[in-house]
């Protein structure tokens, strides 16, 4: 198995005919994902990619019997695209999009609490079952099906984890970008419960940044419950504090969130983790070893 | 985004919170007027993107529209130093000029996104005028917070728990509530990312109002508010990180001599890291984005080399969407065009790797080229070994 999606998976995608939508639609189909259709409201009825195009999420679920959506929208309208499909009996959302308004996400995070809905991202590069399933816009062909789940707060960092991971001769059951805004769906700790019950993993990579407290949290989870090997990284170590780096959520804010507090808790957890960037494959293979 | 503090109490007092009468001058004579229609006594606060204006000598007290004059003559044009600016100060190039008000009373009110529940949180406290920070470390129980449910927002029972915990009482208890209310109002309604009052005043008269106030922004929502947008001060900002911003780059200037250039900024941060890890120190933050064109590689060169701080670079991309071989015709291209005067190591992994690599290879410049981050890092070293 591996966790969230897999070769049964049926995607739509909200946001289809856009210009991001179609490219990643053409990869996640080259991939082999069972897109099953887009969504685009008043443009019901079109055929877009081969595919049938709705006006409505709850069209798609009915006609196509869609379980999972991937949001391609423009930031204005991604918070709006993203309770339509938990409205419409979507089990996963997963939210391509940069740029969401925080205190749109946080009226998002409130509606989500009352549906069957989990929510991956925004601003992610997506999730991939190596093999099975790619729901997002990184490039499929670095992954290689396998045993380590990874959990990651970035894109390219992930890209890099993911390559040494295969260079250390593992390949990933799951490998999930949480999102690099400061609020997001799924969070390190609900993931690593998923990859706790998952047959497939043996280990899993945290890639963590600065900013927030998720990576204390998951910490604490792995110490008292989690069964498996565990290898993490925080990026920041040298981020100045008072700065965004980039993604709206990594920033070091009164003094909080620093990556030695992250780095510590994973350690004192138990976690192998790698000071540079480039120890993550040696560190989940360590950890992996040390267990076995 | 930031914003001056002439510029918040604006916006607050839009919203119907209390501010003291003042007005924006910047020059000296200006300020005499402002002083000669709401003085006479008045106080004139530098303007800067920092806080710990006071103690750095930006916050004066005038008896007189003349001293007023004077005060703003010393105060404009010069280098402000405060703990928050760093030892190379911020230029003041205006001034605040607002009715001297008797204190009472000094307390703090602030609002910001509280990421682990997910909500706002207003928190208050009796201990007002001095760093939060500092309140929060060392007597937590001094502070005092309501979470706001996103739906519904702030509710007048809040308001009240939180002016009876300060202490007020009376016509002072009820100027409170409405004082947080308006608070709320224009935190949610702007898109704030932060909104403090520091410190909230209570006059002699039972008066409640805004001493100072600091605004921030959600930079995500700003293309609906293009009257806050239009509040955006860029000669507050480092010239070369504003020159970035026009091309969609995230660049921030750090204190080291090794620049580097990168695609996402996890992996920028990573790429900073492993730079410090080897050795030597990152001399900026630079991501490029995950859409970059061959425009914006090249732009983003030409950013990074400017830098005079730079004796050497690392550029690491991981191609995924981004193209290693257009990555590589961006840096080609701006390096012949302004010339490549550093050591330059390139890293190029993922989408069209070969391809990139070779563009490199034929171009007759000195780049020095690696497979891993490892390999990058330790080139990196060896060219800025003695220096």
């Amino acid at each position: 198995m591996s966790i969230l999606i897999n070769e049964k998976t049926r995607v739509v995608v909200q946001g289809i005919t856009g210009s991001e939508g179609t490219f990643h639609t053409e990869r996640m189909i080259e991939y082999g994902t069972h897109v099953v259709a887009g969504v685009t409201p008043g443009k019901g009825g079109q055929k877009h990619l081969n595919l049938p195009v709705y006006n409505t999420v709850a069209e798609a679920v009915e006609k196509e019997g869609a379980d999972t959506s991937a949001i391609f929208v423009p930031p204005y309208f991604a918070a709006d695209a993203i309770m339509e499909a938990a409205e419409s009996g979507i089990g996963l959302v997963v939210c391509i999009t940069e740029g969401i308004p925080t205190f749109d996400m946080i009226k998002v995070k409130q509606f989500l609490k009352e549906k069957n809905c989990y929510l991956i991202g925004p601003n992610t590069p997506g999730v991939i079952s190596p093999g099975k399933c790619k729901i997002g816009i990184m490039p499929g062909h670095i992954h290689t099906q396998g045993t380590v789940g990874i959990i990651s707060r970035s894109g390219t960092l992930t890209y890099e984890a993911v390559a040494q991971v295969s260079q250390a001769g593992f390949g990933q059951s799951t490998a999930i970008g949480i999102g690099g805004d400061p609020i997001v769906g799924l969070k390190f700790i609900d993931l690593l419960k998923m990859f706790n019950e998952d047959d497939e993993t043996e280990g899993v990579i945290l890639i963590g940044e600065i900013g927030g407290s998720a990576e204390e949290e998951a910490a604490a989870y792995i110490k008292a419950e989690f069964k498996k090997s565990a290898a993490g990284f925080i990026a920041g170590q040298t981020a100045p504090p008072g700065r965004r780096m980039g993604h709206a959520g990594a920033i070091i804010a009164g003094g909080k969130g620093t990556a030695a507090e992250k780095m510590k808790a994973l350690k004192d957890a138990g976690v192998f983790v790698a000071e540079s960037p480039a120890d993550i494959g040696n560190k989940i293979k360590e950890a992996l070893l040390h267990y076995s | 985004m930031k914003i001056h503090e002439y510029q918040a109490k604006k916006i607050l007092s839009k919203f119907g919170v209390a501010i003291p009468k003042g007005e924006m001058a910047e020059n000296p004579a200006d300020a005499r007027k402002i002083a000669e229609k709401i003085g006479p006594k008045v106080v004139v606060k530098a303007q800067i993107h920092a806080g710990g204006r006071g103690k750095g000598g930006g916050v004066k007290l005038a008896d007189n529209p003349e001293q007023a004059e004077k005060i703003a003559a010393e105060i404009i044009g010069k280098i402000l130093v405060t703990h928050q600016t760093g030892p190379e100060g911020k230029l003041v190039r205006k001034v605040l000029v607002e009715e001297a008000l008797d204190i009472n009373r000094e307390l703090y009110i602030g609002i910001v996104i509280d990421r682990a529940k997910e909500s706002p949180v207003v928190m208050a406290s009796s201990e007002g005028g001095v760093e939060i920070e500092k309140v929060a470390s060392e007597t937590p129980e001094l502070i005092f917070k309501e979470y706001i449910h996103p739906g519904i927002g702030l509710q007048t029972f809040q308001a009240r728990k939180l002016a009876f915990k300060l202490g007020l009482q009376g016509d002072t208890f009820k100027k409170a509530v409405k004082f947080i209310r308006s608070l709320y109002q224009s935190f949610e309604a702007s898109d704030a990312s932060l909104a403090e009052i520091n410190p909230l005043l209570i006059t002699k008269r039972g008066d409640v109002l805004a001493l100072d106030a600091k605004m921030n922004f959600d930079d995500n929502a700003l293309l609906r508010h293009p009257d806050i947008q239009a509040m955006r001060d860029l000669t507050e900002e480092d010239p070369l990180e504003a020159e970035a911003a026009k091309y969609d780059l995230n660049y921030i200037k750090l204190d080291g001599n090794v620049g580097c250039m990168v695609n996402g900024a996890g992996l920028a941060m990573a790429t900073m890291d492993i730079i410090k890890y080897s050795g030597s120190m990152p001399a900026n933050f630079l991501d490029v984005g995950g859409g970059v064109s061959e425009e914006a590689v090249k732009n983003a060169f030409k950013i990074l080399v400017s830098d005079k701080d730079v004796e050497a670079a690392l550029i690491n991309i991981f191609g995924g969407i981004v193209r290693c071989d257009m990555v590589a015709n961006g840096i080609v291209n701006a390096a012949k065009e302004i010339g490549l005067n550093i050591p330059m190591v390139v890293r190029l992994e993922g989408t069209n790797v070969d391809l990139g690599k070779k563009i490199l290879q034929d171009s007759g410049l000195d780049f020095f080229p690696a497979s891993s981050m490892k390999e990058a890092a330790e080139k990196i070293v060896t060219l800025t070994a003695g220096k």
